[in-house]
């Protein structure tokens, strides 16, 4: 918890548990399903990654964990209470960085934080006190007196942070925390989230970004049509799913008769060929020999997003 | 029924927050817009009616004025404001991701819309008072009056908000019914110079014909049991609102 004084427990030792509990978990529309009974479990102190396409039904989830959007099946318990009994509590411990940037457009940073400390009841005293350590923390303060328009998109989504961390939540739920921003912003951001974790929050995020999730996440799920494909460690699920390495090369028919002969399964990537392999210098050897340096091969090693490409396709979500 | 308790204060806040920042901009039209009307039609237009049922013109118009801008003041904030910060801004989405209910949003909107007729009565009432076409001290009761006036409106107004699909659909209320009823609620001439099928059209669909009917009793300090009714039916327009608005809103926003 980030900023809390008691962080020595006199009982010796805490038990981890779990903060998130849902089993069978459905949300349904009208016309669509758009969570469709998933069961997980988020532990306390670690990252929790939701990955998936558009409208797997990743935000969706989000909003059943925040209370904001009522469950229509199964059952979800956020930090050992009922989403359905106990909203405003499990509102009370949670902090919210949302995937659209809603700050209050009428106020300043610095104001925002205040405003929004008064959602949650926190004295004025300790709010301004609590906001002043919030824009250090985010390294805002130079921005402390200034309206959100005149923000750049990085400090909004800093100053969303920041304010998500307002009531000292026991839990910290992000949707796309890092969408849109450069380099320099995201890494500020990763930096921020790598400090809350070691400071023994819970952080859950969704992400479209591979790459994000294989840094932050202690264990992640891929979600695709509102199920829950797989569920694990970036590098177990790429052991399992990918393999160590890839070995890419271009797709001519010679190489593809090869291969076909040899019984070898391969992927199509656009104009690429792909063999996920333990082996990869065995393959890779094999492959420049047929092709006879026309056509380039490459070997590199497996990454989450090969996993993920390959566990939801290729095909473009809208 | 509705989940309301204590923190629907720190949404009102909120929004007196937002219109403290920018007080200049909100004070000018209740102590302009008296004057303009007071001085086109109460002495301008009004030098060529002699009296009202025995009332100067100016004196019969004061109390109309008020209610005017009790109405457009609630009304406007609850509908295109509101709306910007529903749709636009996000600040309800933001609200509601803290231990304040939905609920507590829009009934802390709709308070605000009621606070903000109630700062424009406040406003007017010196500018009156300047002109002499109010009753002293029976007037004082108009600023709490506009609370209630407020309230009515606003709860009117969020209901076209929670089902209106666009900002742009807003113009229809606001033409149809808030327009006609600026002309038709014994505002500018009394009520019984209209037939008698609108007259009666008018105490039931027009709110503003009661809201007038008591603030004219407060300013001439002429009460009558018929201000009881208007009260009467205020109230219970307010509070049938009031829920709905919160049901409706409920409706678009919590999926």
């Amino acid at each position: 918890m980030l900023y809390s004084h008691d962080s020595t427990d006199p009982s010796g030792g805490t038990i981890i548990g779990d903060v998130i509990v849902a089993h069978d978990l459905e949300k349904r529309f009208e016309d669509l399903v758009a969570v469709d009974r998933i069961t997980f479990q988020v532990r306390e102190g670690e990252v929790f990654g939701f990955l998936g396409p558009n409208g797997a039904g990743k935000t969706t989830t989000m909003k059943m964990i925040q209370c904001t959007s009522p469950k229509t099946g199964g059952t979800l318990e956020v930090l050992d209470m009922d989403v359905n009994t106990h909203q405003r509590e499990i509102k009370g411990h949670l902090g919210v960085v949302p995937q659209e940037t809603n700050l209050d457009p009428d106020f300043s940073a610095y104001r925002n934080l205040l405003v929004y400390a008064r959602y949650f009841g926190i004295p004025k005293r300790e709010a301004e006190q609590r906001a002043e350590e919030l824009l250090a923390f985010m390294q805002l303060e130079e921005k402390r007196d200034v309206l959100i328009d005149k923000l750049s998109g990085g400090m909004k989504r800093r100053l969303i942070i920041a304010r998500a961390l307002i009531n000292t939540p026991e839990l910290l739920i992000l949707d796309e925390p890092t969408i849109g921003l450069d380099p320099q912003a995201r890494h500020l951001i990763w930096e921020t989230l790598r400090r809350l974790q070691a400071e023994g929050n819970t952080l859950v995020l969704t992400t479209h970004y591979l790459d994000e999730a294989e840094r932050l996440c202690d264990r992640l799920v891929i979600m695709d049509h509102g199920k829950i494909l797989v569920e694990g460690a970036p590098a177990d699920l790429i052991r399992e799913h990918a393999g160590s390495d890839v070995v890419e090369v271009e797709r001519t028919e010679k190489v593809i008769a090869h291969l076909t002969g040899l019984g070898v399964k391969y992927d199509l990537a656009g104009g690429l060929l792909q063999i996920f392999t333990d082996r990869p210098h065995d393959v890779a050897r094999e492959l420049i020999e047929v092709c006879q340096h026309e056509a380039a091969v490459t070997v590199r090693p497996a990454t989450l997003e090969d996993v993920f490409l390959r566990l939801t396709g290729r095909r473009l979500r809208e | 029924m509705l989940d309301i308790s204590g923190r629907v204060w720190s949404v009102w806040r909120r929004n007196w927050d937002a219109f403290l920042r920018t007080y200049r901009v909100n004070f000018i039209p209740p102590f302009v817009e008296p004057v303009l009307y007071l001085l086109a039609l109460g002495f301008g237009l009004g030098t060529y009616i002699e009296a009202v049922d025995g009332i100067p013109y100016p004196v019969f118009i004061a109390p109309a004025l008020v209610s005017i801008s009790v109405m457009y003041s609630a009304f406007f904030e609850c509908t295109y404001s509101s709306f910007v910060r529903m749709y636009y801004q996000k600040t309800f989405d933001a609200i509601i991701a803290t231990p304040v209910s939905i609920d507590e949003v829009i009934a802390g909107e709709m308070l605000w819309g009621a606070t903000r007729g109630m700062i424009y009565a406040a406003l007017m009432l010196p500018v009156l008072l300047l002109f002499n076409v109010v009753t002293m001290p029976s007037s004082l009761l108009l600023i709490p009056f506009a609370f209630l006036a407020g309230l009515l409106f606003a709860g009117i107004a969020m209901c076209f908000t929670a089902i209106t699909p666009s900002i742009d659909a807003l113009n229809y209320p606001s033409f149809l019914f808030i327009t006609p009823m600026f002309l038709f609620s014994g505002t500018f001439f009394p009520l019984d110079l209209l037939p008698q099928p609108i007259q009666y059209f008018a105490l039931a669909a027009l709110p503003l014909t009661h809201v007038v009917s008591i603030n004219r009793a407060i300013t001439l300090s002429a009460f009558s049991p018929f201000n009881l009714f208007n009260l009467a039916w205020i109230v219970v327009v307010t509070a049938l609102f009031f829920v709905l608005a919160i049901r409706l809103m409920k409706r678009r926003l919590i999926v």
